[in-house]
């Protein structure tokens, strides 16, 4: 009887570690940060962005609004926005080459030509430059 | 000891049965199965670059244009030569045939309106642009612009007219002249006017514009496996004509789950219509191809793109031109996403028909190789023998 509890411990671990080997290669991490809402890396700016299509679906070409204050709130102006991100688990970056493409005010920049290829986990990068200085933010996208 | 085996037995069969009957589907696998479905797939979207996308007249000027021999240098070579009406508008060889072999295999043209860009390596960015380079390849139909303006007004004056307004005045252009082929052709071209190049690319770009609207109607049929997910999709139980047999059902769930196929192959289409450097080896003899990493570059620097004079879209409506990744490692060899719909009832695979069976496809994802240049995307699939078949089998209800 020993023998066959020790057998069924050792499939238990076997079917465990099989199932955390397959959600590493497949899945992000259980605890990613997906908020729409940041502080830039080095505390400059706060950053929030929102996207023009609601759900997020694949292989639309959709735009987002970001909104840039300072941590307190105050609307950032004439901001220079670099669009980047990708696929951390694929090692990819993003099919398109989104750009921020107008000023609406308040803060508020758009980003266009946003497409995602492929479900799972993305990320999209901003860097930012504008009076305060060079800051960054990483936004993590789950589709 | 009997107690011991008794168990040991117990616990074996239950793992048997539990592999052998296909457990029910997820509500998380059914959503996948359903976005894959036909169904699911908006209205054509309309071509702001090309305002005869949806006239009649235009299509069926197309359709005519498409299969007319005429329309190259031999007299022998029509667009229908490589895209073969009964063949799911390919041709079934390694590398096409025209004038002369060339270097990719041709592709289907099944709701290739909806592609953002054209041919293995998207170096056009519309059905209309992409018409229009084999008509001037020398491989392929190998005419030049001139001689396609006399082509119409001496055989199509009044139908090309109808569609497009009146032709304008050949009578002093050289017979013979274009910016590629043969060295007293290009000199030809040279020699015209500003004016002259531009009436007669406007209606060459006509041409295509014509044969785009034709290839529009051209649009995939729902197959077995379109039924099976819209019964899914319903709450239907499969039957007759919209089941999928056990190996099949095994297939599909391999192809959405663990396979990961779907990653790239995805949306009723089963592409996403973007390019990936997936290891596929060069073909010995042939020039280097890099793909996408001349495609990009092709395409920005097309006079007949999106943003170009002969389009009639506004700069805005040009999104895919004006976000397109332009360089980068990654378009290195990278080359588009086939659809796999009817894929499995037309080989050989890959841009340039490196792989002859599905067999051979599945091969070359098992040993996942290093890209000959760049970085390939692929990491090894870890399949058995089984699971492989039941890939394939999954791949014919496709086709059916």
């Amino acid at each position: 009887m020993r023998r066959v509890v020790l057998g069924i411990v050792a499939l238990g671990i076997l079917v465990v570690a099989g199932l955390a080997v397959t959600h590493a290669l497949r899945g992000p991490p259980a605890d990613l940060d997906l908020s729409r809402s940041k502080i830039t890396a080095h505390g400059r700016y706060h950053v929030e962005i929102a996207p023009e299509i609601d759900p997020l679906a694949l292989a639309v070409m959709h735009g987002w609004v970001l909104t840039l204050t300072t941590p307190d709130g105050q609307p950032i102006e004439d901001a220079r926005i670099a669009v980047g991100g990708g696929m951390p688990q694929h090692g990819h970056g993003l099919p398109t080459a989104p750009k921020a493409t107008a000023y609406l005010g308040s803060g508020r920049y758009r980003i266009g030509g946003v497409r995602f290829n492929m479900a799972g986990h993305w990320t999209l990068e901003f860097a930012i430059s504008a009076a305060p200085g060079d800051d960054a933010v990483v936004f993590n996208v789950i589709l | 000891m009997g107690r011991y085996w008794t168990v040991c037995l117990l616990l074996v069969l239950m793992f048997a049965g539990a592999a052998c009957r296909p457990a029910e589907l997820s509500e998380a696998e059914k959503s996948t199965i359903a976005s894959l479905s036909l169904s699911q797939l908006p209205a054509l979207p309309a071509d702001p670059s090309n305002r005869f996308a949806d006239d009649p007249l235009a299509a069926a000027f197309g359709a005519t244009l498409f299969f007319d021999q005429r329309m190259s240098r031999s007299g022998t070579v029509a667009c229908a030569t490589c895209h073969l009406i009964d063949r799911q508008f390919q041709d079934d060889r390694p590398r096409s045939v025209g004038l002369a072999m060339t270097n990719r295999r041709s592709m289907p043209l099944a709701d290739a309106a909806r592609s953002p860009f054209l041919f293995w390596d998207g170096r056009r960015d519309s059905l209309w642009a992409q018409a229009l380079a084999p008509m001037e390849d020398a491989r392929e139909h190998g005419v030049d612009r001139t001689a396609y303006a006399h082509f119409i007004r001496n055989n199509f004056a009044s139908r090309y007219e109808r569609i497009f307004g009146p032709l304008p005045d050949l009578s002093t252009l050289p017979a013979n002249a274009g910016p590629f082929g043969e060295a007293r052709e290009r000199a030809a071209w040279a020699g015209m006017s500003d004016d002259q190049r531009t009436a007669v690319d406007r209606v060459f770009s006509n041409l295509g514009k014509a044969i785009a609207a034709f290839e529009r109607s051209i649009v995939h049929q729902p197959t077995r496996f379109d039924r099976f997910a819209d019964a899914i999709e319903a709450g239907r139980h499969p039957e007759g004509d919209a089941a999928l047999t056990d190996q099949e059902l095994y297939g599909l769930r391999l192809f959405i789950g663990r396979g990961n196929c779907i990653t790239c192959h995805n949306g009723p289409r089963f592409t996403d219509d973007h390019f990936h450097n997936t290891g596929v080896p060069p073909v010995p003899g042939l020039p280097e191809d890099m793909g996408r990493e001349a495609g990009a570059k092709l395409v920005l620097a097309d006079p007949f793109n999106c943003l170009g004079r002969y389009s009639d879209a506004r700069p805005q409506d040009c999104t895919e031109l004006k976000f397109m990744v332009g360089e980068g490692p990654e378009l290195k060899r990278a080359f588009k996403t086939p659809s796999l719909r009817g894929a499995a009832s037309r080989p050989p695979y890959m841009h340039s028909g490196q792989f002859a069976t599905l067999d051979e496809v599945l091969d070359h994802y098992e040993r996942a190789p290093a890209s000959p240049d760049g970085h390939s995307e692929l990491a090894p699939l870890r399949i058995s023998d089984r699971e492989r078949a039941a890939l394939i089998a999954f791949l014919g209800t496709l086709s059916e």
